[in-house]
């Protein structure tokens, strides 16, 4: 290999390059970048997470006795909004995607580097939008906002959500558009699309989701306001309109979106399972693919929100169709994680068992859209907390569990520094369990009919609900402790080697932090993929003669 | 391998080589035109559906709308293309005079065309064509329906007209860098990457034109 | 009888057949999420690293077994696709014969009004083994009519009827919910679906209902709003005569034929120059904002009750044709 490793951390890294404020809020460097994003991204976790402590406080009784019902109201709009909007959309791509694409295919930055810390501050003048609407009164929609109750009878802050998510959609679009020029035509030479990490094939299938995605968003929203203001009647009955067509336009774009959600949150667990078991991931080709596929079916199933809305039956068996056959690429990519732990080498450590935990929790999340998408139960479960299950099953059991694993797995690389390795396996077990406790219940209270979004319910679903609310707080306890000792240990921690873990992949063929321009030289890659290479060169096996 | 980064005139300090980074760019700009076509996209779709449901209505809304106006603009940004190709092609050769000529006579045209819209907007304030803002109509077809066709019609055109404001801005820019001499033939990609924003605003009109316009022009006023 | 853990009673006929599905995915989400965390505990165990710098060797690729891992999952999805779909389709076409019931939701409250006049607010009651369809609209947002213990539901959209049916299987009360978020008050638009024993159901019925049956009503309302005047009995009036319309396929103005179903009648009062019967003009007035959603479920109850009446005969389009 004939690139340059920085034996010793250098003395000028990113971090300690420059100091003062102005070099990190008028930074180019996709790292620097990457940290500003980390600090939105975890306080619009943080806000979303004290909803979601409102929410499970309240449904603790059966009757409505915390809060009024118009609180409630705007309490799980806000939840659903600060969390899909401002934090599980942005946070593995602006935070890990921005930190490692470059440094994983080689390049000193991102193609465009102004327009990467543009996105940031996008990001931030939509937020500032949405912080004020939720600070002079919130909105109570739902974080779907469904016509005409968002365009004519709420009397929320409809418009300035609107234009706080509008304004945030372009940051979400230029971080992909960077993303996908970066890894067309910034590659080290030798770096191939096929020996790329499987980190980047997610990121890019997700970008392409962002890039296509995100301006259908964009224009439902504009659609919204001009009906909120103008009344002209596009979503108005009365006026001739047609209250699903919104459901059509906004389900389009957020459909798509939770496989932004969830792409980069792949590509995490196969590095993940790649770099802790030493072994290239079972059928790479299938799995890259597989990402692609997930990019292209994902938007062809929207209707499947649409099943009980008055869409046509015919529609509706196209959806659910086409619903099974996106399940299948996902199923691939459990498969081939399973099958890579075959004869492998695995370290313990905290990031393989957040990969674990994700692909737990994700076989649950996604046999569960099985359910969702059989029509003859969704016409039970719909709307009810079956669906949330499921979903939270996937975004926390799946997402959220990525970006942990990744945050754990790279830590070393972008501070410099390890955590406390005890605290961190003690926080994901009680993540684990807190997070099975607040979940499950939900799944059965579903079926047996409680409805979503409902501020008060039937005697019968209280059991269930309070267990679910201690699940709730067990799980935030387990999100409090990795702030404490990742807090902890960029002052304190011991400090970290280029490649604490024995990985395999150019990130880790630079110091830890990396300098400013990642690499002295551009490397010359003429490896395959993980290909970590065995003591002696003995002979490949196959396992279906095994 | 990479080219020096202090000879090689233009070159950003994170691309390898002018040719990468050239890449990179009109890379970058044809992603944002896609993601343009997703957005005015939706529109469209709304237009389809409306059109469908209302088509009388639409036909009566759009003959009130002035087609030799509307054809005179769209001729208007067809020239402009071609003095923006023109402007590239100087930038390539590197004839800075011509390269600022054909970006004035660009921007000019372009200004025109929005002096054009700005009178057509003028004239349907004074008409109370202006959804939800007093909007009044007595002529053929629902009320309601027609309103959906301005509003699509205004939602469009403002949208589009807002593009083309931005793109004299980005001309305005790119015309400063030409009198800067900022430009050669080994470097003038923004020249070029500029080039396909404008001519995706003009494609974009060459749609808005016969959908808007020539729906209901063989009808009587 | 519950055959499946945490589910509401089955009291349905489409609950059992709900429950089997539900049960079957189960059943496989629990044997797929057990062999698969079993095998993986294995490999975990068994392949745990023994010394720091030991490389496992490369495993070869296996398009065999991925083609398995494909197919078989797509193969499997597709039945459960077709068992599903197949449910749905029963549920949501509704059959020819059923006890009407018609239902008007606003927030927040559920409107029922019976053929016969009954009218009842978030309880609705209904016989046991008899089918009932439903046909909703709402006077404001969007809600959802939702009945767990029957494994029903269908949101109401204004401006259009939506038709759910079913067959209650069980006598007793069952939950009824509003299952689309429409407000303040959403989880407090429930209430109770009362499915009788046959005597009870029809002691119930003759417990009389006050200002007589809807279609009674509706005529009332007929003459009220001079609808009489341009829809006279025998075809000379400026509008078409209604006797025989209901439910019958009828000639536009632009030449193509609809039927003369709840959502084109609504609509031909709501919006009349939308779609003109062909030979007349379209000078209706609209009546939009002048009936409310229960008065034009009274109408069309009224125009329902008109179709078998002998109309005069039809008139036929200018082109000679006649369906």
């Amino acid at each position: 290999m004939n690139i340059e490793v920085q034996k010793q951390p250098p003395r000028t890294n990113y971090l300690n390059a420059t100091y003062g404020i102005k070099s990190w809020l008028l930074t180019k460097d996709h790292k620097r970048i990457a940290l500003l994003y980390l600090a939105s991204v975890t306080f619009f976790f943080a806000l979303g997470g004290l909803f979601a402590v409102g929410i499970r406080l309240e449904l603790l009784t059966p009757q409505g006795d915390m809060m009024q019902a118009e609180t409630y109201n705007r309490v799980f709009t806000m939840h659903g909004v600060a969390m899909v909007f401002f934090f599980l959309i942005p946070a593995i791509p602006a935070t890990l995607g921005n930190f490692l694409v470059p440094l994983m295919i080689g390049a000193k930055d991102l193609a465009f580097p102004k327009l990467n810390l543009l996105s940031w501050y996008i990001y931030n003048v939509g937020a500032l939008f949405t912080l004020i609407a939720i600070v002079t009164g919130g909105v109570d929609t739902g974080w779907t906002f469904y016509t005409p109750y968002s365009t004519t009878y709420s009397n929320g802050n409809v418009l300035l959500t609107g234009v706080g998510i509008f304004i945030t959609g372009f940051s979400s679009i230029l971080t992909g558009l960077n993303f996908i020029v970066t890894i067309h035509t910034m590659r080290a030479p030798g770096l191939t699309w096929f020996r790329l990490p499987l980190f980047i094939w997610s990121n890019y299938a997700a970008s392409l989701i962002m890039i296509l995605g995100t301006p259908v968003i964009a224009i439902t929203v504009l659609l919204l306001a001009a009906e909120r203001i103008a009344h002209v009647g596009i979503f108005d009955p009365a006026l001739g309109g047609d209250p699903v067509l919104f459901q059509h336009l906004f389900w389009f774009y957020s459909h798509p979106a939770v496989y932004i959600m969830v792409l980069p949150a792949m590509g995490v667990i196969s590095e993940l399972i790649a770099n802790m078991t030493r072994k290239n991931i079972f059928g790479y080709r299938f799995v890259a693919f597989s990402s692609m596929a997930i990019a292209v079916f994902g938007f062809l199933v929207w209707g499947h929100h649409l099943f009980v809305s008055t869409q046509s039956v015919y529609a509706g068996l196209v959806f659910s169709f086409l619903s099974y056959a996106v399940a299948v690429p996902s199923a691939v990519k459990v498969f081939n994680w399973t099958a890579t732990l075959y004869k492998s080498s695995i370290s313990y450590n905290t990031p393989i068992l957040y990969g674990f935990g994700f692909i737990g929790f994700f076989i649950i999340g996604g046999m569960t859209g099985l359910f969702l998408a059989a029509l003859g139960v969704d016409v039970h479960v719909h709307d009810t907390y079956f669906v949330v299950a499921h979903f939270h099953y996937i975004m926390v059991g799946g997402t959220i569990m990525g970006y942990l694993g990744g945050l754990h797995y790279w830590w070393p690389k972008i501070t410099g520094r390890m955590y406390s390795e005890g605290w961190a396996r003690f926080a994901a077990l009680v993540i684990f369990v807190g997070f099975n406790l607040t979940f499950f219940p939900q799944f059965l209270m579903g079926y047996m009919g409680m409805p979503r979004r409902y501020y008060a319910y039937p005697e019968e679903f209280q059991v269930l609900n309070v267990m679910s609310s201690a699940g709730a707080s067990i799980l935030g306890v387990g999100y409090l402790i990795p702030l404490v000792y990742f807090a902890w240990s960029m002052r304190y921690g011991p400090r970290a080697t280029e490649n604490p873990w024995g990985a395999f992949g150019l990130e880790w063929r630079t110091s830890s932090p990396p300098p400013t321009e990642n690499f002295l030289e551009t490397p010359k890659v003429t490896w395959e993929a993980y290909e970590f290479r065995p003591r002696e060169e003995a002979e490949v096996i196959d396992i279906t003669r095994h | 391998m990479a080219e020096s980064h202090s000879t090689t005139y233009g070159l950003a300090h994170h691309f390898d080589d002018i040719e990468q980074q050239r890449e990179a760019g009109t890379l970058g700009m044809w992603a944002f035109l896609i993601t343009e076509i997703l957005f005015f996209g939706g529109m469209f779709l709304a237009y389809i559906l409306y059109r469908a449901k209302f088509g009388d209505a639409f036909a009566a809304a759009s003959a009130h709308l002035d087609w030799r106006l509307g054809g005179a603009n769209t001729a208007v940004l067809i020239i402009s293309s071609l003095t923006m190709a023109l402007a590239v092609y100087y930038a390539q050769v590197g004839d800075r005079k011509k390269l600022m000529l054909f970006l004035v006579l660009t921007m000019i045209l372009g200004a025109t065309f929005l002096g054009v819209k700005a009178y057509e907007y003028y004239h349907k304030y004074l008409d109370h064509l202006i959804p939800g803002f007093g909007f009044q109509w007595s002529g053929h077809g629902a009320p309601k329906q027609v309103e959906m066709f301005y509003f699509i019609y205004f939602a469009m055109t403002g949208i589009h007209a807002l593009h083309m404001i931005v793109g004299l801005g980005i001309m305005t820019v790119i015309l400063i860098m030409a009198k800067r001499g900022r430009f050669t033939p080994g470097y003038h990609s923004p020249v070029e990457i500029s080039g396909l924003y404008w001519h995706f605003v003009d494609i974009v009109w060459i749609f808005l034109f016969p959908l808007l316009y020539l729906l209901g022009a063989h009808l009587h006023q | 009888m519950q055959t499946v853990p945490f589910s509401p009673e089955q009291a349905s006929s489409f609950a059992r057949d709900v429950d089997a599905l539900y049960g079957f995915l189960w059943a496989l989400t629990i044997a797929i999420g057990t062999l698969l965390s079993l095998l993986i505990l294995y490999f975990a165990v068994k392949y745990r690293r023994r010394s720091e710098d030991e490389i496992p060797r490369p495993v070869r690729a296996s398009h065999r077994l991925e083609a398995i891992w494909v197919g078989v999952p797509f193969f499997v999805a597709m039945g459960i696709f077709v068992w599903g779909a197949g449910l749905y389709y029963r549920m949501y076409r509704p059959p020819e014969e059923a006890i009407d019931i018609y239902v008007v939701a606003k927030q927040w409250m559920w409107k029922f009004q019976h053929l016969d006049g009954h009218r009842e607010i978030n309880e609705l009651h209904v016989p046991v083994g008899r089918k009932v369809k439903l046909t909703m609209t709402t006077e404001d947002v969007i809600h959802s009519l939702f009945v767990p213990a029957f494994r029903v539901k269908l949101d109401v959209v204004p401006g259009k009827y939506s038709t759910i049916w079913f067959e209650p299987t069980k006598a007793g009360r069952y939950h009824l919910f509003c299952a689309e978020y429409c407000g303040t008050s959403h989880s407090g638009m429930i209430g109770w679906i009362d499915v009788m024993e046959a005597p009870e159901y029809q002691a119930w019925l003759s417990g009389g209902a006050a200002g007589g049956s809807l279609a009674a009503t509706g005529g009332k309302l007929f003459e009220q709003l001079a609808c009489n005047t341009c829809h006279k009995s025998d075809g000379t009036g400026r509008g078409p005569a209604l006797e025989g319309v209901y439910g019958k396929p009828v000639q536009l103005a632009g030449g193509q034929m609809i039927d003369a179903d709840e959502t084109y009648l609504r609509e031909s009062i709501t919006n009349p120059k939308a779609k003109v019967v062909a030979g007349y003009e379209a000078i209706m007035p609209t009546f939009q904002g002048q009936v409310s959603e229960e008065q034009l479920l009274q109408l069309l109850a009224y125009i329902r009750s008109l179709a078998n009446a002998q109309g005069p005969a039809r008139q036929t389009s200018t082109s000679g044709v006649q369906k």
